[in-house]
């Protein structure tokens, strides 16, 4: 029987694109009906519409779909393993003592907004290159301090991400692709450095965790010879609770309990050891930025991949939200606007005195967790707006404009389906459905610190740059 | 008995889900026995102790999942893989959660509804060959509602779906009836016999209205949109349409509504009547009946004809059948009334091929017939906003829709226009449509009352008799009532016509002079 004439036995079933009345008319009359939340793609920019036709022409797609199916395979199949923790200087590539890496896509000192600023200004007191925050800020602007994207460097960093010479970092080997990612250590509370706090007892924290935090963690490490999977870890976590991005609660709890063994037989005094437990405690962020070391560490094997249109960093300075895509191998960054988060505000800060969205932490929704993964952390409905329904939602959306399901990282709620991943430019400009990304939210001034948490998403301008770039490259 | 393994480098999956697919792979037929699990040491153990252990299970990794299958043949072991890869790989639908899942494209609601076999789109014009484009390569049938498509897209799409055996209606198609669900503009007429392939909308649904107020039903309308039948297009969908209704077991009768087609489309459909199994009755709207009836068709000059022969064709008993013959009483009463300055009619119509059909039938007997959708180029209104001796307009052309709703949906420009016209002392007649139906205004009738009746009420203090007709397209199983449509338009002093046909034959006759 011809396809027409199967469709005049079988039961109408409609997509219904446009005209919602029509969808009410089809629902009267008993056929089954899905209405689509349609918008122009692109925008209705012809240039974009031309580009996705491009990239949609017979000739390409089998190449772009290959393309990406290896790297979602990369992503899913990397097994990041915690291995270490070290000082920045030894480890991470082109680290020098008069260079701080900052988070987001490259920002001259002139451009940086308040937290930003404020954590350089910290943390060249920090590292004695200047005796006092004023001259600290002359020196940042005297040229002769060495700005650099973490993402550069193979590292992310939280918030404005500023990592120094001689701070701790993470060391997380990717066991199947063998490629090394970074990320500083978890200040916890919320005046901190990272928020763009700088004050003495922000610097007194920085001191400890270099001389004693550090020191034992790297050491606690040097006893663990297989290290600790990560990817195993996080799955635990997500089972537990956790989408890793905003709520490290069930991932701390799992990190130290892993690390516990090794921390006791250090060589450090019961004293020491026991502020480090403290430490952990004081907050449940401790995890936060292993997480990120993970994600960035999985991420990064499946850059580079000819005519792939995947989306491999999301990461914003404070100024600017900058993404890097798969198929553009290297450093070239597509960016837009930082825009503000929206979510609730410790008590006594307004909307007004939030800085712009700001941090490498967009990783983790990169990677498919934070707020891709909210389905399966009910427990912070709230900083979404409320139901589990609208985490089960955001969850499901972002499966539109990804590529597949990571099979090794899932999610109870949704019957254990995996984590959405794989952002898809061409999904993103199709739709207009922008990535959802969970974050705190540090003061606009420096000095200050967090003030808030909640989500965003990034400007659709980087998406659209991104596209068009694609377009023009593709072979 | 054989035992195979399958490892499965770095793939997690947790305890509890391991458990519940272990339990289900051990229920398929053919596996004796079957462990899947991830390659830790307590696992291992657990394989060692019922005698599975093999090196490739020894040598597993704590990230790796491990699939032992024991059966009677490696053959059947294979089998068995693949069953355990579908159950790994499979979700039940309870995954989407509670929450309604919403879909922003047609490939995402394909996928998450397999079962979707046509989309209908109804977007600007600029993207919606993008959207048919995807519905075809997702194979859905394709109702493109959108207007403004390029004939270059138009043949571009109707290709890929004539290659993939996919309906592409459209673009511009308003109308069809599929599986007796009517979609976007269509009236709600019975299920029957017949089977109607058109290339105009409102055509269409005169063709079903009547042949149900005849008695007879409807298979399927297959809408092909308005440039179907032209050289370029070529009449790709019609063609398709005959063919599939030609095969249609419940299709005893085809019914053809179009304009006529370019001179070498027609010779293809022709070609196509004369091969034909079953009856085709033929109205191309001003069409030739020498061709028709050599290629063994059954030719119709008007709506109601078509519908007539294609009931009876289909079974029906014409003595049974009222026919609504013309009001000839009528006729002589309303010339009587008329002065001899009101000369004119003023067609004012939402459907197109309404405003067609009363146009050819005036064409019929006067030469001095304009419109915004004549042919002829030096019969085409100069001005759309002004009107010329004998004047049909289509409210549904482009003109007048730019940045609007078609009138069928917002009647505000035609009844400005309405207003216009009954001013003109030369017009003795004013004849509109009113269409019923899904998609339709709720209340056609009402929204042009209050213009009929101050018209009908200024015209006589002006010493003058304004005749009005008003056609309701429509069934007593529309939503809109039919009968209080009807009851309005008489409380009104205007005159109901039964028929598109007799609409235009009594405007036709009411102001005919010197017969």
């Amino acid at each position: 029987m011809s396809k027409i004439n199967e469709l005049f036995t079988n039961k109408l079933n409609v997509i219904n694109v446009g005209i919602a009345n029509f969808r009410d008319d089809l629902l009267k009359q008993n056929a089954n009906v899905t209405h689509l939340e349609w918008t122009p793609p692109g925008r209705g920019n012809p240039e974009l519409i031309a580009a996705l036709d491009k990239l949609e022409d017979p000739s390409v797609t089998d190449k772009i779909a290959a393309a990406n199916k290896e790297a979602v395979e990369r992503i899913i199949n990397s097994q990041p393993v915690l291995i270490g923790f070290d000082q920045a200087i030894n480890v991470v590539p082109g680290m020098t003592k008069n260079t701080i890496l900052h988070a987001g896509p490259p920002i001259t000192w002139e451009r940086m907004n308040g937290p930003m600023k404020g954590a350089v200004t910290g943390a060249i007191v920090f590292e004695g290159l200047a005796p006092n925050i004023d001259e600290a800020a002359v020196l940042a602007a005297s040229g002769e301090i060495i700005f650099s994207p973490c993402h550069e460097h193979n590292c992310v960093g939280s918030m404005a991400g500023v990592t120094s010479a001689s701070m701790f970092m993470h060391i997380v080997e990717n066991k199947t692709y063998g490629n090394i990612a970074y990320t500083n250590l978890s200040e916890q509370m919320s005046k901190i450095l990272r928020m763009g706090a700088n004050d003495e007892s922000v610097i007194q924290r920085l001191i400890w965790m270099r001389d004693v935090l550090g020191p034992i963690l790297r050491d606690a490490m040097k006893l663990n010879p297989n290290g600790i999977d990560l990817r195993l870890m996080l799955s635990q976590a997500l089972h537990m609770g956790d989408e890793c991005h905003n709520r490290n609660v069930a991932g701390t709890t799992l990190l130290i309990q892993a690390l516990t063994p090794y921390i006791i037989q250090t060589d450090f005094t019961v004293e020491q050891k026991k502020e480090v437990f403290e430490f952990v405690s004081s907050s449940d962020y401790f995890s936060g930025p292993t997480w990120m070391a993970l994600c960035k560490c999985a991420l990064d094997a499946a850059h580079g991949i000819e005519n792939s249109t995947i989306v491999t960093t999301m990461a914003r300075n404070g100024v600017e939200f900058g993404i890097r895509v798969s198929g553009i191998a290297g450093n070239v960054w597509f960016t837009g606007p930082a825009q503000q988060v929206i979510g609730p505000m410790f008590a006594g800060y307004k909307p007004e005195d939030s800085g712009l969205d700001i941090g490498d932490s967009a990783i983790t929704e990169t990677y498919g967790i934070g707020g891709f993964a909210m389905a399966t952390a009910p427990a912070i409905v709230s900083l979404v707006g409320g139901t589990v329904d609208d985490a089960i939602s955001y969850t499901t959306k972002m499966a539109e404009i990804t590529t597949t399901e990571n099979p090794n990282v899932t999610i109870p709620m949704l019957d254990f389906i995996g984590i959405p991943t794989g952002i898809d430019i061409q999904k993103v400009i199709q739709t207009g459905i922008m990535p959802i990304i969970n974050t705190a939210i540090a003061h606009k001034d420096a000095g200050i610190g967090m003030i808030g948490a909640g989500i965003v998403n990034p400007p659709i301008e980087a998406f659209e740059q991104a596209l068009l770039a694609l377009s023009e490259n593709i072979k | 008995m054989t035992v195979q393994v399958l490892v499965k480098p770095n793939t997690y999956i947790d305890s509890v889900s391991l458990m519940s697919l272990s339990t289900k792979a051990n229920q398929i037929e053919i596996v004796e026995q079957a462990i899947i699990a991830m390659g830790t040491e307590m696992n291992k153990e657990v394989i060692r102790n019922v005698g599975l252990m093999t090196p490739e299970v020894e040598s597993a990794k704590t990230s790796d999942l491990v699939i032992i299958v024991k059966a009677a043949s490696e053959e059947l072991c294979e089998g068995a893989f693949d069953s355990i890869n579908d159950l790994l790989t499979k979700k039940k639908d309870s995954s989407k959660g509670k929450s309604e899942v919403k879909y922003s494209t047609i490939t995402s609601a394909v996928n998450g509804t397999p079962e979707a076999n046509l989309a209908i789109i109804a977007v600007n014009g600029s993207y919606a060959p993008r959207e048919a484009r995807k519905a075809l390569e997702n194979n859905l049938h394709v109702m493109l509602f959108s207007d403004n498509v390029s004939i270059e897209d138009e043949i571009e799409l109707k290709t890929l779906a004539q290659e993939k055996g996919l309906l592409m209606m459209g673009p511009d198609c308003g109308t069809a009836i599929i599986g007796n669900v009517a979609l976007c503009f269509a009236n709600a007429v019975r299920k029957g016999n017949i089977g109607i392939v058109g290339a105009s909308g409102t055509g269409s649904q005169e063709v079903t209205v009547r042949i149900h107020e005849f008695g007879g039903g409807i298979t399927q309308l297959i809408g092909t949109g308005g440039r179907d039948l032209s050289e370029e297009v070529g009449g790709i969908m019609m063609l398709a349409g005959i063919k599939a209704l030609e095969e249609d077991d419940a299709t005893k009768v085809i019914v053809l509504v179009s304009k006529p087609p370019a001179p070498s489309v027609e010779e293809k459909v022709l070609a196509q009547i004369k091969q034909c199994k079953k009856p085709v009755v033929v109205w191309f709207v001003g069409g030739n009946e020498e061709k028709v009836t050599q290629a063994g068709g059954h030719f119709a000059k008007m709506s109601k004809e078509a519908a007539l022969k294609a009931v009876l064709l289909a079974g029906a008993d014409e003595s049974k059948l009222n026919k609504r013959a013309l009001n000839l009483p009528l006729i002589e009463e309303v010339r009587a009334k008329l002065n001899p300055q009101q000369k004119y009619i003023r067609g004012l119509f939402s459907g197109g091929t309404l405003c067609d059909e009363a146009m050819h039938i005036a064409m019929e007997k006067f030469d001095n017939v304009y419109s915004n959708i004549q042919r002829d180029p030096e019969y085409r209104l100069k001005d759309v906003r002004v009107s010329q001796d004998h004047t049909f307009i289509d409210f549904g052309d482009d003109q007048f829709t730019q940045g609007k709703p078609h009138p069928m949906i917002d009647p505000s420009t035609r009844i400005e226009r309405f207003i216009q016209e009954a001013k003109d002392p030369s017009v003795g007649v004013i004849v509109m449509d009113f269409v019923l139906g899904f998609g339709a205004h709720e209340d056609p009738v009402g929204a042009m009352l209050p213009a009929i009746i101050e018209a009908k009420q200024a015209a006589e203090d002006e010493g003058r008799h304004l005749e009005i007709i008003g056609y309701i397209l429509g069934t007593e199983l529309d939503s809109q009532n039919i009968e209080g449509q009807i009851n309005k338009l008489l409380a009104s002093g205007a005159t109901h016509a039964s028929s598109s046909q007799n609409a235009g034959l009594l405007a036709r006759e009411f102001v005919v002079k010197g017969e």
